[in-house]
Formats: structure tokens, C-alpha cells, sequence
């Protein structure tokens, strides 16, 4: 593994990236919950919610974490970036207890943790993305597309 | 089910109808992902396009790619499931369970429909995330 030197502007990313998934999920939560009961008989309630302030708001704040996800994609491996989101499943149980006030169970905390522990697992290993740079891609060898 | 405790506040769904709802959003954005990647795949590389014919050729590339747009079409599908467990269900759940899950079952599509190389440690990653939902939901 090479060393990362990141500027204070690819840790604002890095930071986006981990806490603008949990807010927006929260907030099409928090959105939803203060709705009456949705049935599948009235599938246009879902979309007449998405116009409702809390869920427009979840929609934007997770446009802004796909934004900075692909940016943090573009210069970090996604070895890299995994674990950034993984820490949004610890950001997502805190917004659940203290701002939505859901009670959390012991047996589910160690659920959340055990789930942040396996994303970063993956997050060790090699990239899936990752091919050896030996083949140059050329304008008349662009059309013949070699197997790895 | 032995498993029925009470997770969310008021009027909580039954565990099997729990289990739908976060399935209908695992399944349906494990489908657009790998149609949009499929059709990314098909697409071909998008610098090399990009050299070739500018920005706004790669555009072109992927806006004129059919299953691009089934791709995205389950993931919008995906986004008004999420919505609807959220309506039902508490996010310390959904959010956890659907996002990990998810995860599970890109690899195993990735590795069945998009032939790509999931290696050991990806699978052992994948039982702690399972066990890890198994403990969420109680």
C-alpha cells in the first residue's frame, strides 16, 4: 500500500463523503416517518413525497455525497473510499438515537459495528478495480478488446 | 418467527414484511447497478472515447446506451423502496441493513453476472455483514 499525503481540501471530500449519506438518509427518514401509513395500493404517495421539504432535502444532500463520492473516486482507490462510508453506518446510528430518537438496542449496536468492521475487511483487500497498466489503449487496438 | 421484537415504535410491521421491504430495496438496486455497469462495460472506456470525440462524445456514448437507462430506471426503483420502508421501519435499520446488504449481493452478482474476481477476503467480509443484519434486527 502506498502512502496517501491528502490535501485539507481531499479530507473535506473524504469528510463529505462519510457524512452527507447518513444526513440525507436521516432526513428522507425523518421525512417519512412524519407521513401517515403508505400502501402499495397508492404507490403515487411515494412519489408526491419526494416534493415534501425533509425528503427534497434528503434527495440534495445525497446528490452532494454521490458528487463527492465520485470525486474521492477519481483521485482514491476504492479500497480507499470504502471505508469512508463504512463510518456512515456509526454517523447514521448516532443521527437515529440522538436526533430521531429511536431506541437502539444492544444486540443492534453490535450489529452496526460488526457491519462497519466488514466493510473496512473489504476495504484491505485488493481493489476488484484494479488491472495491470501494461496495456496502453490506442485508437487502432481500441477496437480489439483483450481479455484483462 | 421467535425473532418478533419490537423495532420500530408504533404500529411496527411484521418481520416478514420487514424483511420484504428491505429486500425490495436490496434487490432493486443490486439490478441497477449491475445493468449500469453492464452498460458501462458495453460503453467502453470513457477517456478513450473522450480523447476520440470530446465530452461530448462520451456523453453521447452513454446517453444513447439503452440499458443505461433500464439501469437507472431500477435504481429510481430502489430509491422509492427505500422510501417506503423508511415510511414503515426505522432508519437504524433500514440504512445499515440495505446499504450492507447490497454490498453482499453486488459481489455475488458481480461475480455471476459480470464474471469479475471476488476473492476470499470479499466473502468473509460478506458473513460478518450477514451476521451483522441478523444482530440489527433484534
Amino acid at each position: 500500500m502506498s502512502h496517501h499525503t491528502l490535501s485539507p481540501r481531499q479530507y473535506l471530500i473524504l469528510g463529505l463523503v462519510s457524512i452527507c449519506a447518513p444526513l440525507g438518509d436521516s432526513c428522507l427518514s425523518r421525512g417519512m416517518t412524519a407521513m401517515p401509513s403508505i400502501s402499495l395500493a397508492h404507490p403515487g404517495a411515494l412519489i408526491a413525497a419526494v416534493f415534501t421539504p425533509w425528503i427534497a432535502g434528503g434527495i440534495a444532500l445525497l446528490i452532494g455525497f454521490f458528487a463527492s463520492y465520485l470525486t474521492a473516486l477519481s483521485w482514491a482507490d476504492l479500497t480507499f473510499v470504502l471505508p469512508a462510508t463504512a463510518l456512515g453506518n456509526v454517523v447514521v446510528a448516532l443521527l437515529s438515537r440522538f436526533w430521531l430518537h429511536e431506541t437502539i438496542s444492544l444486540e443492534r449496536w453490535a450489529g452496526i459495528v460488526l457491519i462497519t468492521l466488514g466493510v473496512s475487511f473489504v476495504a484491505q483487500g485488493p481493489s476488484l478495480t484494479q488491472r495491470p497498466a501494461n496495456h496502453q489503449p490506442e485508437m487502432e487496438e481500441a477496437s480489439e478488446v483483450q481479455p484483462r | 418467527m421467535t425473532a418478533a421484537l419490537p423495532i420500530a415504535p408504533a404500529a411496527a410491521p411484521s418481520p416478514w414484511i420487514a424483511a420484504a421491504m428491505i429486500a425490495a430495496v436490496v434487490l432493486t438496486s443490486t439490478t441497477g447497478e449491475v445493468l449500469t455497469a453492464a452498460a458501462m462495460k458495453s460503453i467502453g472506456d470513457l477517456d478513450v472515447i473522450r480523447a476520440r470525440s470530446g465530452i461530448g462524445g462520451a456523453i453521447r456514448a452513454v446517453v444513447t446506451c439503452p440499458l443505461f437507462f433500464v439501469g437507472v430506471f431500477f435504481l429510481a426503483l430502489a430509491f422509492f423502496a427505500l422510501l417506503l420502508a423508511l415510511n414503515h421501519l426505522n432508519l437504524s435499520l433500514v440504512a445499515p441493513a440495505s446499504a450492507s446488504l447490497t454490498l453482499v449481493t453486488n459481489a455475488v452478482a458481480g461475480k455471476i453476472f459480470l464474471k469479475e474476481n471476488v476473492d476470499r477476503r470479499r466473502w468473509a467480509a460478506a458473513v460478518l455483514v450477514c451476521i451483522g443484519v441478523y444482530l440489527l434486527a433484534h
